[in-house]
């Protein structure tokens, strides 16, 4: 309260199903990261390696929930994030993923690990460390509670500047028209 | 609900723009809406006499080429308390009407999102994206979430015709095809059946097939779709991203342009 300087906003970042396009748009918002790195740190992020997610103020989730780790794994940035995005399409909707779900699972597997042409002696993949996928993509909001949404296949790296920039100011954020978009 | 009978066939094509409306000369019938005076002449629907002074009330179901259906509420507005469909409902003098206010823009939103989750409507791979009457709404409105769980239905895509595909994930049920079909191509192809969460878009052949069928890609119902379900084959994605339709501007700006002569 005495210092001169804020203490540092702590973002966790994650992509469950989704395809790292949403944390390379991030990224995308080049020298900005500077600005940005002077008010946050990292935490839990595929930038930091880490595996963990400690308490954080700003969590953002890229991806829909595919598997049985990304329930865990949503849970525990829920359970340590102040603050929830749902950050791009297929954390929103269940995107290009969720294109799966009018399929049966069982049969899908199938189809890529045995009866695919071409394919001996297949078996469909059951190492225990693997996780389970569940028989539908969902979207982060049908497992739990989120706070802000910022749509975008990706999201543009100006889009999610200004959203963390509103954010991190105290600002509820607001895109303008150009910047929400669905694709 | 008998709106659309003894209506003035006017609205749609106004080649005078406000000519008709009631600078002081036949009629002084005004309603207010969001405060601002709206001159109506007798019949004229509420959205009608809005768009006709210049004011944008959001709508998908309604087409000036047609009656009111009245099935999206996309429209409604807010008089003396109660919601009415601005498309079906007769204005009346002196009447106030609400419709850009926070409470009916919410409930316009909440009606999106139940659209969205009710079909697939995933845009990335969605030739209409940027051209969407469903989705410039939704920019337009500010939803950012389908809030709702989805219900990730089962539609199979009809690629049977050689110029058109149907798209039935991301049907509304507007009927637009199927007025459009029955009433300017005198075709009769498409129809809605069942009800509820149950209702559909069909094809009129016996094999449900649209290759079956007399369509034809000139047919004012391969045009008319608000959505992406009537897609012209091979044409999708000509225009790029930036340059779409509703990409720089809000349906609200576009439609009103779109009505100027
Ligand atoms: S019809 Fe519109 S809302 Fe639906 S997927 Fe296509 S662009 Fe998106
Ligand atoms: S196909 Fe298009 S025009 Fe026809 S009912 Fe569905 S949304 Fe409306
Ligand atoms: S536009 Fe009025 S109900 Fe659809």
């Amino acid at each position: 309260m005495s210092e001169a300087v804020p203490r540092k906003l702590k973002v966790a970042t994650v992509s469950l199903a989704g395809c790292f396009g949403c944390h390379m748009s991030f990224l995308d918002i080049d020298e900005y990261l500077f600005e940005l790195l002077d008010k946050i740190e990292f935490d839990r992020s595929p930038l930091t390696d880490l595996k963990h997610c400690g308490p954080c103020d700003i969590g953002l989730v890229e991806g829909g929930v595919c598997n049985a780790e990304n329930v865990h794994v949503l849970r525990e940035f829920r359970r340590q994030c102040k603050t929830l995005i749902a950050l791009g399409a297929c954390a929103i909707n269940g995107g290009l993923p969720a294109q799966r779900n009018h399929l049966d699972i069982g049969h899908c597997l199938q189809a890529v690990y045995l009866s695919r042409p071409g394919l001996a002696g297949g078996h469909v993949p059951d190492d225990p460390e693997l996780p389970l996928p569940l028989d539908k993509v969902h979207p982060i909001h049908e497992v739990v509670r989120v706070d802000y949404f910022l749509p975008g296949c990706p999201p543009t790296g100006e889009a999610i500047w200004r959203f963390l920039s509103d954010l991190i100011a105290g600002r509820t954020p607001r895109l303008d028209y150009p910047m929400l978009h669905f694709d | 609900m008998s709106a659309s009978h003894g209506r003035p066939k006017k609205g749609s094509l106004p080649p005078g723009g406000t000519a008709h409306s009631a600078k002081g000369a036949q009629t002084s019938a005004t309603f207010l809406l969001d405060g601002q005076p709206v001159p109506f002449d007798e019949g004229q629907t509420i959205l009608e006499a809005a768009r006709a002074a210049g004011h944008y009330i959001p709508h998908l179901c309604w087409h000036p080429d047609f009656p009111p259906h009245g099935s999206c509420k996309l429209c409604i507005v807010k008089v003396a308390g109660r919601h009415v469909s601005s498309c079906a409902m007769p204005a009346k003098d002196g009447w106030e009407v609400e419709s850009n206010t926070p409470e009916m823009n919410g409930e316009r939103r909440a009606l999106l999102q139940m659209l969205f989750v009710e079909g697939n409507h995933f845009c990335p791979s969605c030739e209409k994206s940027g051209n969407c009457q469903l989705q410039a709404l939704a920019y337009d409105l500010e939803m950012t979430t389908p809030r709702f769980n989805h219900f990730f239905p089962d539609r199979p895509v009809d690629a049977t015709h050689p110029d058109v595909l149907l798209d039935f994930n991301r049907c509304i049920f507007c009927e637009l095809c199927v007025r459009a079909s029955r009433d300017q191509d005198g075709k009769g192809v498409f129809a809605l059946t069942n009800r509820g969460i149950h209702k559909h878009l069909v094809v009129n052949a016996e094999s449900g097939c649209l290759g079956d069928t007399d369509f034809s890609k000139d047919d004012a119902a391969a045009h008319i779709c608000p959505v992406g379900v009537i897609l012209e084959k091979r044409v999708g994605f000509a225009v790029p991203i930036g340059q779409r339709k509703y990409d720089a501007r809000p349906i609200r700006v576009v439609a009103m342009e779109e009505d100027k002569p």
